[in-house]
């Protein structure tokens, strides 16, 4: 069975829409495999816009990976925005894919990479608009499988209803099982139909199939059992981890969008995993242990990249880059080879750390030095000690002095509002710290023409984190805080006007909190918010707080819950979690400890260099942490050009 | 201590290059900026040693000029490159268009010739051909008479500024009617003037004097880009520099 493009169909609908680029594929390293040469097909979607979801890493290494298969072929696709949403409708064009711009109603499985739950009602417009019925229940053996990954499938419950399947952790390996599982089931005739296929797919470890499990409700509204419904699936699912990234470097034809994204630069990804212990940060917990590429492994990503897309910048990415073991050298090889070229090298946000400066004055040796960005997280050194984030006030103080005195303009500092144990000092203290680095940074640099940017974010407690129990600060309180830094930082010009506040109110934050540690219940929100006509919930002029609010007051009724139970309340130790069968490899012992260490304000070091803590992960996982340094260098390469 | 770079200034232009590009088939729905940035990263895969600017952002030097509008196909877009090394301009064109997408066509690339003039003083009219699926073409055609007809036909036009009222007329210097394959064809030459009265502007100022309204997006191609002659058509832009360089082929190209 061969599927026609809906190209010829759409292409009238592009010539009244905002930005038509995005909808017509093309990209340059994008592939277009004949349907009929494969047994398996793919749709991966990236539930935003598509010059967000274009430069996302995770979908770009599964779409290489799986076309590299001989039976497979994997196509994207994008949130559609309302004004071709309203054309497709009115005209019956389905959601397509970017790439051969087949409809996505006909693929075998569509991916869908959660980075954030606030594109959950995005997945709900997606399938709507493909002709897939939103409930998995509904779905026949013709419709694709949905599957969930990314980040947030962590706590897929919320989205149950309408996912077929989560899959936990790195999706490289992962998605070649499932391939194999489906290509196996086509060709012996699709026995059993899709209730066969869905547990053949819970076998496939890493994967979570939600209707083989039951969820029974106390009386007081908490989780009273998760129970599996059928003997042959796991009780619990554990996390997938590839380990030796140097055997998996991809992208290695990173995709070039002709269309602006909004990460105009190429990405390698120098380690994966965080050992920091930082208590607010999923991915720093779900993502462990940590497993460095090796300084060669990164330097012929980094050529081959450059070679593949004619970028003129390179991101080197991690969730802590400075900590690669071997990143002082990395930096000035890297530095060295590119000399002269116009090649940009860079690192994204890091620690607060002198360190960190000597790197980044290195990757822009002989480029302009504009901004420098560092996340302390925490305004006083008592509520970094709760966030396990520790630095102290001297050293950021010290740290961003000598970003200025190094011909740095721009300061731009990342916090957290509505911490666990936070008060509104902690939060004022932000503003003092901005005052003191603007002084310092005037005195060192000699000049008045340098600036601090505080950039700072309502906290939302996550799953698996310590902070899994904590209270989530109200829109309230969060708001408040803003407003008193907000005056602090006003309060004397002559300082103020170099220190801009960059922040979001606290409404979404509450909206993220309730889907981030929502139950199956939550499901009913998010169906009703998308039938009164939400989606694109991460874009400040699409969500509204007043329909969620809505939505969620009266869909929880019936449960005798509201949004205030989901996001403000504290759960207590014994709680059973929406995610307590889903497995990261910590130990749930252990985040209850650390969370009761962050109330007492003890810290916890690194793993890396402080010894094992019992953290869980490496004995549940079967993994190891696999660092450096290697000893190696990054070879010569031939100069090409000038 | 504003900081400067170290090390010598950027090598200087000396070479510039001419190039005509295509902007075909899905691909016209780029806009400029979209072509800037995807012709940009093909000269850096395609090794062309281009000269840059100084200082510590520094650009390649590229002119873009006379962008066709995002949803107009083009057989003849312009750009011009300045080189810190001399190239075979027939390699570079090949180079180049091996490293730009399919649809993205690089035609034609001749070397500017010095004292021939500027590239963009060459650009003053376009001929376009306007494709009208469902369009009855004696509608059009007796649309097109009403409008040649009129002295000034005044249509909305969104600027920087807001709306604006420009004068369609002026601006169009022929405009004639053809059938292919059952279609409808408006094929209309276009002065440059500003603001640039395009493709939909003329459809706009058709809807105006004659009430001309097609029931599909109308599909515009720029066949041409020039200078007007004296029998109302558009010259190649690229012509001086041929003759010129064809003049003096003593000097020998360099790969």
């Amino acid at each position: 069975m061969t599927v026609e493009s809906l190209y010829p169909r759409l292409e009238p609908l592009l010539a009244q829409v905002q930005k038509p680029i995005q909808y017509v594929g093309g990209e340059l390293n994008a592939q277009v495999k004949p349907w009929d040469d494969v047994a398996v097909h793919w749709a991966l979607m990236y539930p935003d816009a598509y010059e967000v979801g274009l430069p996302n890493q995770g979908l770009m290494i599964l779409y290489e990976v799986l076309n590299e298969r001989a039976d497979a072929l994997a196509e994207r696709t994008y949130a559609v925005w309302p004004d071709l949403a309203g054309l497709m409708r009115e005209h019956g064009v389905g959601q397509f894919t970017v790439d051969a711009h087949r409809p996505v109603r006909e693929f075998d499985l569509l991916g869908v990479s959660f980075a954030t739950e606030l594109g959950y009602t995005n997945l709900l417009e997606a399938l709507d608009l493909a002709g897939v019925p939103l409930h998995a229940v509904d779905r026949d053996e013709s419709h694709p499988v949905v599957v969930a990954g990314g980040h947030a499938a962590f706590n897929p419950e919320p989205v149950s209803d309408f996912v077929d399947c989560a899959v936990l952790g790195d999706g490289e390996q992962v998605v070649g099982d499932i391939t194999d599982v489906v290509a196996a089931w086509k060709d012996q005739g699709r026995p059993g139909g899709r209730v066969e296929l869905l547990a053949r797919l819970s076998r496939v470890d890493g994967v979570y199939v939600p209707r083989f499990y039951a969820v029974s409700y106390a009386a007081d509204g908490t989780i009273a059992e998760v129970r599996r419904t059928r003997d042959d699936v796991p009780a619990r699912v554990g996390k997938r981890t590839v380990m030796d990234l140097d055997e998996w470097p991809y992208p290695k034809q990173p995709l070039v969008p002709l269309a602006e994204s909004v990460h105009e630069r190429m990405s390698v990804e120098i380690f994966r995993g965080c050992t920091r212990g930082c208590r607010f940060c999923q991915a720093g917990m779900i993502t462990r242990p940590v497993r460095e590429r090796t300084i060669t492994g990164i330097g012929s990503m980094v050529d081959a990249g450059l070679k593949a897309t004619g970028y003129e910048e390179v991101g080197l990415l991690s969730l802590s880059s400075a900590d690669h073991s071997e990143i002082g050298q990395l930096a000035k090889e890297l530095a060295d080879r590119y000399e002269g070229t116009n090649t940009g090298l860079s690192l994204p946000s890091t620690r607060v750390d002198a360190f960190n400066v000597t790197l980044a004055n290195e990757l822009s040796r002989n480029g302009r030095r504009s901004g420098l960005t560092f996340a302390p997280e925490g305004g006083s050194e008592r509520i970094r000690r709760v966030i396990n984030k520790t630095v102290s006030k001297e050293d950021l103080v010290r740290t961003v002095t000598t970003a200025y005195a190094n011909g740095w303009r721009q300061v731009k500092l990342y916090f957290m509002c509505g911490l666990p144990t936070e008060t509104d000092e902690d939060v004022l203290e932000i503003a003092e710290l901005a005052v003191e680095v603007i002084r310092a940074g005037r005195e060192a640099s000699g000049s008045k023409d340098i600036r601090c940017t505080v950039s700072i974010g309502g906290f939302v407690p996550k799953p698996h984190t310590p902070f899994q129990w904590a209270a989530q600060a109200s829109a309230e309180t969060i708001d408040h805080r803003l407003r008193i830094l907000r005056e602090a930082i006003n309060a004397d010009r002559r300082i103020g006007r170099s220190i801009g506040l960059r922040y979001h109110d606290g409404k979404p934050g509450v909206i993220e909190g309730l889907l981030s540690r929502g139950d199956r219940r939550v499901g009913k929100v998010i169906e009703r918010v998308w039938r009164d006509g939400g989606h694109f919930d991460g874009w400040s002029e699409h969500f509204s707080y007043d329909r969620w609010q809505t939505a969620a007051a009266e869909e929880l009724a019936a449960f005798g819950l509201d949004l205030a139970w989901f996001t403000t309340r504290e759960r207590t130790e014994h709680e059973v979690l929406p995610w307590d069968h889903l497995d990261s490899g910590l130990d749930k012992e252990w985040l209850w400890d650390d969370w009761q260490d962050a109330i007492s304000e003890d810290e916890v070091g690194d793993c890396r260099w402080t010894g094992c803590y019992d953290c869980g992960v490496c004995p549940t996982m079967g993994t190891d942490i696999q660092i450096g340094p290697t000893g190696r260098s990054l070879l010569p390469l031939t100069p090409v050009s000038r | 201590m504003a900081r400067t770079p170290d090390g010598p200034p950027p090598p200087p232009t000396v070479q510039k290059l001419r190039l005509r590009y295509t902007k075909r088939g899905p691909l016209r729905f780029a806009s400029h900026r979209d072509l800037a940035r995807a012709l940009e990263r093909a000269l850096r895969r395609a090794q062309v040693p281009m000269a840059f600017s100084a200082g510590f952002s520094p650009h390649p030097k590229i002119s873009y000029m006379g962008a066709a509008p995002t949803g107009a196909a083009s057989e003849a877009e312009y750009f011009e490159i300045g080189l810190s090394a001399r190239r075979d301009p027939e390699q570079v064109r090949a180079a180049l268009d091996a490293s730009l997408p399919p649809g993205i066509d690089v035609l034609e690339c001749v070397e500017a010739v010095e004292g021939s003039g500027s590239l963009a003083d060459r650009l003053d009219a376009t001929r376009w051909r306007i494709d009208l699926p469902g369009v009855d073409a004696d509608q059009l055609s007796a649309a097109v008479q009403t409008f040649l007809a009129q002295e000034v036909v005044l249509v909305a036009k969104r600027t920087k500024n807001g709306t604006k009222d420009v004068d369609a007329r002026e601006a169009v210097v022929s405009a004639a009617v053809a059938v292919e394959a059952g279609c409808a064809i408006l094929l209309v030459v276009v002065r440059q003037l500003t603001p640039t009265v395009r493709p939909d502007d003329v459809m706009a100022a058709l809807a105006a004097v004659a009430d001309l309204h097609p029931p599909l997006p109308a599909r515009a191609v720029r066949e041409a880009q020039g200078r007007l002659d004296d029998s109302g058509d558009v010259a190649d832009p690229l012509g001086p520099d041929r003759v010129a360089s064809s003049r003096c082929q003593g000097e020998p190209a360099q790969v």
